[in-house]
């Protein structure tokens, strides 16, 4: 069985000569939900734009589905790779939501009544239906986060990748989004550095320090690790053990 | 706005007056060319024949009806033709040959009717413009320039612009707010150094947002094209409707050309 995402020696030097990666090795399978946790600058989001070839050129190869990431695939690699950005503002540009999801889908050949139900479908899935007409900068900061979540589902990816999907978001919004990724029957690269986040929704986590993978392992294993996560700058938040959480 | 629909107020949206008429509905592409066709009839009209433009004039009143576009909104917009306005009454008082006497000034004839034609063709021109714009959203401007044949480059170099100038916005907005929220008020030329420097950071910014904009765009499999998302199937009633201005218009010229005579 081929994995959906299989990443091997991975390596990336940015054009300015500071390298980032140094040899990445990552397999994820069918279905599986897995936190990628590290520090600032541990090049995490450098990754994650090596996995649609946004960033290429380096060391390594990526592969999708088993389809290398390469530039004769671009077009179907994207569809098969949903990146959620942090900023929903970068992602979001069109004049309605409506518009924005469809905004994917129409890029890969979907049309008329398909293009309708993709939409109409990924606005269900992240609850936001009733906005379909609103322009995207109308909405509250949850909300845009959701349409985004929504702009990259429009393209039923093989694996959805998201970059800090908790950031800036109030605690409610927090548990809504939690509560449709859950939902959601796909496999899913999550960058984070909300740890209790990563424990809820991702039963495999790996760190990626230094350009390299250092840890990949069951997220709570990981996490009651105290040596691994202080030798790589992860707090838990004040009061929060992992050995309390339910499994 | 009295419609009961949300709708956007881009840069790119904000010309646009939502209505359900039959020049809304027209397609994009079909309203550009009537448009330009009509502009063309109106610029060759010979400016002596005046009832011309008025018959010209009446016209795109009885667009603007048909489309529900009130003088609110057209009016306001004609603004942007002040400076030719000024370029055109400065005109009869430079020449040469005959003159003419009003309220004891003297005015050159030629100069005079030059200028006459500057206004009533411009102003022509430019309620065209304004009613184009206000019954089309600007993406499907684009979209009909595209379809056009208007090569992909300047089309898209105008889709980024009405896109990201309320990007850029603000942006420049936050960066006025922080400003202001540590004690600074622009006052004078004091106060210039400090606008420069923001302007340079708001450049920097914006470029910035740009390319992560850009690269979520290519993320979702953009190619330098933007799709279409409401395809629509352009008949020949389409044509045959949008072409009665510019067929009229073309009536109106050549008649003023017979008179001319
Ligand atoms: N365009 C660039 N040119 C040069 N170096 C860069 C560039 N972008 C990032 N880097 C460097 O690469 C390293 C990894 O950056 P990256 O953005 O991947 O980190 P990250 O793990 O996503 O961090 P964070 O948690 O802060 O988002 C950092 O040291 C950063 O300074
Ligand atoms: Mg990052």
């Amino acid at each position: 069985m081929t994995s959906t995402l299989k990443i091997s020696g991975l390596a990336y030097a940015y054009p300015d000569g500071y390298q980032a990666l140094f040899g990445v090795d990552l397999d994820i399978q069918r279905g599986e939900r897995v936190a990628l946790l590290g520090p600032n600058g541990a090049g995490k989001t450098t990754l994650v734009l090596h996995l649609n070839g946004i960033l290429a050129g380096g060391v390594g190869s990526v592969e999708v589905a088993g389809l290398t990431v390469e530039k004769e695939n671009f077009q179907e690699i994207r569809r098969r790779v949903g990146i959620v950005f942090q900023d929903p503002d970068d992602q979001l540009f069109m004049p309605t939501v409506h518009d924005d999801i469809a905004f994917g889908p129409a890029n890969m050949g979907v049309t008329g009544d398909e293009l309708e139900a993709r939409v109409s479908e990924a606005l269900d899935l992240v609850g936001m239906a009733e906005f379909s007409d609103r322009p995207p900068h109308h909405l509250s900061f949850g909300q845009r986060r959701r349409v985004a979540v929504a702009t990259v589902l429009a393209m039923r990816p093989e694996i959805l990748v998201l970059d800090e999907p908790s950031s800036n978001l109030d605690p409610a919004s927090r548990r809504e989004l939690a509560d449709i990724l859950r939902g959601l029957d796909i496999t899913m690269l999550m960058v984070t550095h909300d740890l209790p986040y990563a424990l809820e929704l991702c039963p495999r986590a790996v760190i990626l320090s230094g350009g390299v993978i250092v840890a990949d392992g069951v997220t709570r294993d990981i996490m009651m690790d105290d040596v691994l996560m202080k030798e790589n700058r992860l707090e838990l938040p004040y009061g929060f053990d992992p050995r309390n959480v339910p499994a | 706005m009295p419609s009961p629909h949300q709708h956007g107020h881009d840069a790119g949206e904000r010309l646009f007056v939502h209505r359900h008429t039959r020049i809304h509905s027209l397609p994009a592409e079909v309203k550009v060319v009537a448009m330009v066709a009509f502009i063309f009839t109106v610029i060759a009209t010979p400016i002596e024949q005046f009832w011309a433009f008025g018959v010209y004039a009446l016209m795109l009143i009885a667009v603007a009806a048909v489309a529900r576009i009130p003088a609110t909104v057209i009016l306001p917009r004609m603004l942007v033709e002040v400076p030719f306005v000024l370029f055109a009454l400065l005109m009869p008082f430079f020449g040469t040959g005959a003159t003419v006497n009003v309220f004891g000034v003297t005015l050159y004839q030629a100069g005079l009717l030059a200028g006459w034609g500057i206004l009533i063709k411009g102003t022509l021109g430019v309620v065209c413009s304004i009613l184009l714009a206000a019954t089309t959203p600007a993406r499907d401007l684009l979209l009909g320039l595209e379809r056009l044949k208007v090569p992909q480059l300047i089309v898209q170099i105008t889709s980024f612009m009405l896109r990201y100038t309320h990007v850029v916005g603000d942006e420049m907005n936050r960066m006025r707010v922080a400003r202001e929220s540590r004690g600074f008020h622009a006052t004078g030329i004091g106060s210039w150094p400090v606008i420069a420097r923001s302007a340079g950071a708001l450049f920097i910014r914006s470029y910035e947002r740009g390319e992560r904009v850009h690269l979520a765009m290519l993320s979702r499999g953009y190619t330098g094209r933007l799709p279409e998302l409401t395809p629509y199937t352009t008949t020949s009633a389409d044509w045959t409707t949008a072409m009665v201005l510019p067929a009229a218009g073309l009536l109106i010229a050549l008649t003023a050309w017979w008179i001319q005579k």
